[in-house]
């Protein structure tokens, strides 16, 4: 648990970076500090391991106050990740990775194998291990920045910002994995961002701060975007709020699908024409496992791969109302695939079916 | 170019060679050791930069003979000990690498410091295993303009009679006698390149991690 406890950091200008910081970061969670330019987040951060020092207040790590600790060895028990990865240019990345555990007087040798291990866990091949910082791209060595602060095996982590320097592609790519990473390692973390989506998407739990240092409102993601504490908060959510809250609400057996008639390639238009609702089909391959839709009544001879609109998004059974709906609205028959856990189709909805279920359950359960 | 003579003076000319060597890389070595926290202080603070960079810039433009005359009185030492070559030229080693080892210091990623000391380095642990190991390149850049001024600057000393190639120089003036003059400088060039190359690869060799650019 990290804790602070009236935290303030002003500089001798009178400027106050955090105005009486109280919060907690309970063990095992990843708690998001998010917040416009100038909140102090990224301040607060750093106190943490006291890279900034507190002007008043304390900070504890697991009961214990960090002010009497050597600041040192209080950086060894903490990971450290910051946007640009920060790694040595100097090192190989199997060196950069074994940085803690060899500053911990573990042999150069264990600490390399460990890193090793490391990176493969981050998603890093072995053949990278000889590699130096440069001829890597920006998400790879954001791996390496993780997989660096875990090499200690650290109870903490802070986190500054650490997925926004890559493009968006690579930055959900890396969230998700980091999440996945997250639940097998359940380290107590602290990660700051700017990004609200990011915040709501990883955080267990998100405290929203404003500027002036001072915070707005710690909450769960979903009680974030249902009940914002003030105008603020509502503000910095964002206005499709109503909307994302659903990607929230677990979706599982409260709306009810109906059965779909599908076809594979290869089908006659004829035949096809005779299984389709209106003017769209819907075209799935051997396995069951959607394609997208196709029009008949446009085909002449078989259905081909070329015939198929993709636009429609595909929604799992156990996921979200939000990805129900968006199945159903980016669908160009309106009615909105439905997959298993495997993949395969079980049938479709339609947007009114869902917005049905959401106004008949005001409080939906929330999908964590 | 008689080469007779050439071969007739061939053991002083190895010998004035090796006074050469030992008087310009000498003060190289100690300049940098003098250097080096000097340099660090001013990277460190501010304030100090522009003195020290200004005060090292000015001792550069000391004429080097007059520093060469100077120099018995301040030392105490005798007019002709190679001391006083080797002191002055340590200070314009000094001189020219203050700025060095400070510009070094300074072109270390901010990212990459702040991440030394969130990883749990201590100030000088950061400093001998991180900041000056990726400075290095920026310390050979100026280590090579300080080699070359160096073997320069040396000749000067056979003013006052100090044995080095620039005796050749003082020779040849006496005799009328172009030889010794032409030998003088082709060696003095040849140590130069020589200098400038060994620090290249010794560059080389410890930053095996810089890129590899493509010759533009």
């Amino acid at each position: 648990m990290i804790k602070f406890e009236n935290v303030t950091k002003a500089y001798p200008d009178g400027t106050v970076a955090v105005d009486g910081l109280n919060l907690e970061a309970p063990t095992g969670k990843l708690t998001i500090l998010v917040g416009p330019s100038g909140c102090g987040k990224t301040t607060s951060l750093r106190m943490i391991n006291r890279l900034i020092e507190p002007t008043s207040g304390t900070i504890y790590l697991d009961d214990k106050p960090t002010s009497g600790m050597d600041a040192a060895l209080l950086r060894l028990r903490i990971g450290y990740v910051i946007q640009h990865a920060g790694l040595f240019p100097h090192r190989t990345i199997v060196d950069n990775v074994a940085t803690m555990p060899v500053l911990l007087g573990e042999s150069r040798q264990g600490a390399r194998k460990k890193a090793l291990e490391l990176m493969e866990r981050v998603g890093l091949p072995a053949s990278f291990a000889k590699r130096y910082p440069w001829q890597l791209s920006g998400g790879q060595q954001q791996r390496v920045g993780v997989a660096r602060a875990l090499a200690s095996d650290p109870a903490f982590m802070l986190m500054d910002e650490p997925f926004s320097a890559v493009d968006p592609v690579v930055r959900a790519q890396l969230q998700d994995e980091f999440l996945r990473l997250q639940r097998e390692i359940g380290k107590t973390i602290i990660m700051v961002t700017h990004d609200i989506d990011e915040a709501l998407k990883l955080g267990d739990q998100v405290a929203v701060m404003r500027v002036g240092g001072k915070l707005a409102q710690m909450a769960t993601p979903s009680e974030l975007l249902t009940a914002p504490a003030d105008e603020f908060v509502a503000d910095f959510v964002g206005r499709d709020r109503g909307y994302r809250s659903l990607g929230f609400a677990n979706a599982a057996g409260t709306v009810t699908l109906t059965e779909e008639a599908c076809v594979t390639l290869g089908t006659s238009a004829v035949e096809a024409q005779s299984k389709a609702t209106g003017a769209w089909v819907l075209v799935v391959d051997g396995n069951r496992k959607p394609l997208g839709w196709a029009q008949p009544d446009l085909i002449n001879g078989e259905l081909k791969r070329e015939h198929l609109n993709l636009s429609g998004t595909s929604a799992s059974s156990s996921g979200t109302m939000r990805q129900l709906l968006d199945a159903a609205l980016s669908s160009p028959s309106r009615r909105g695939v439905v997959v298993d856990s495997n993949g395969e189709l079980i049938g479709t909805v339609t947007a009114s079916d869902v917005v049905k279920a959401i106004e008949a359950e005001p409080h939906l359960e929330t999908a964590r | 170019m008689n080469f007779e003579w050439l071969g007739r003076q061939f053991d002083n000319i190895v010998f004035l060679l090796g006074w050469h060597v030992l008087l310009a890389v000498a003060p190289l070595i100690l300049g940098l050791l003098i250097a080096l926290p000097l340099g660090w202080w001013a990277h460190r603070s501010r304030r100090i930069y522009p003195l020290l960079v200004g005060v090292a810039g000015l001792l550069y433009t000391v004429p080097s003979l007059a520093l060469f005359v100077l120099l018995p009185l301040v030392l105490g030492t005798k007019i002709l000990d190679p001391l006083n070559i080797v002191a002055a030229l340590t200070i314009y080693t000094v001189a020219l690498l203050v700025r060095v080892v400070a510009d070094a210091l300074d072109s270390v990623p901010e990212d990459t410091v702040q991440a030394a000391k969130a990883m749990g380095y201590r100030g000088y642990q950061s400093l001998v295993k991180v900041e000056l190991p990726v400075g290095v390149p920026v310390i050979s850049a100026g280590l090579r303009v300080a080699a070359v001024s160096n073997v320069s600057l040396v000749s000067v000393a056979a003013l006052l009679g100090i044995p080095q190639l620039g005796s050749l120089f003082t020779q040849g003036f006496q005799l009328r006698f172009l030889t010794p003059i032409i030998a003088g400088i082709l060696l003095c060039v040849i140590l130069a390149l020589i200098l400038d190359g060994l620090i290249i690869l010794l560059n080389r060799w410890m930053t095996p991690w810089t890129p590899k650019v493509v010759a533009s």
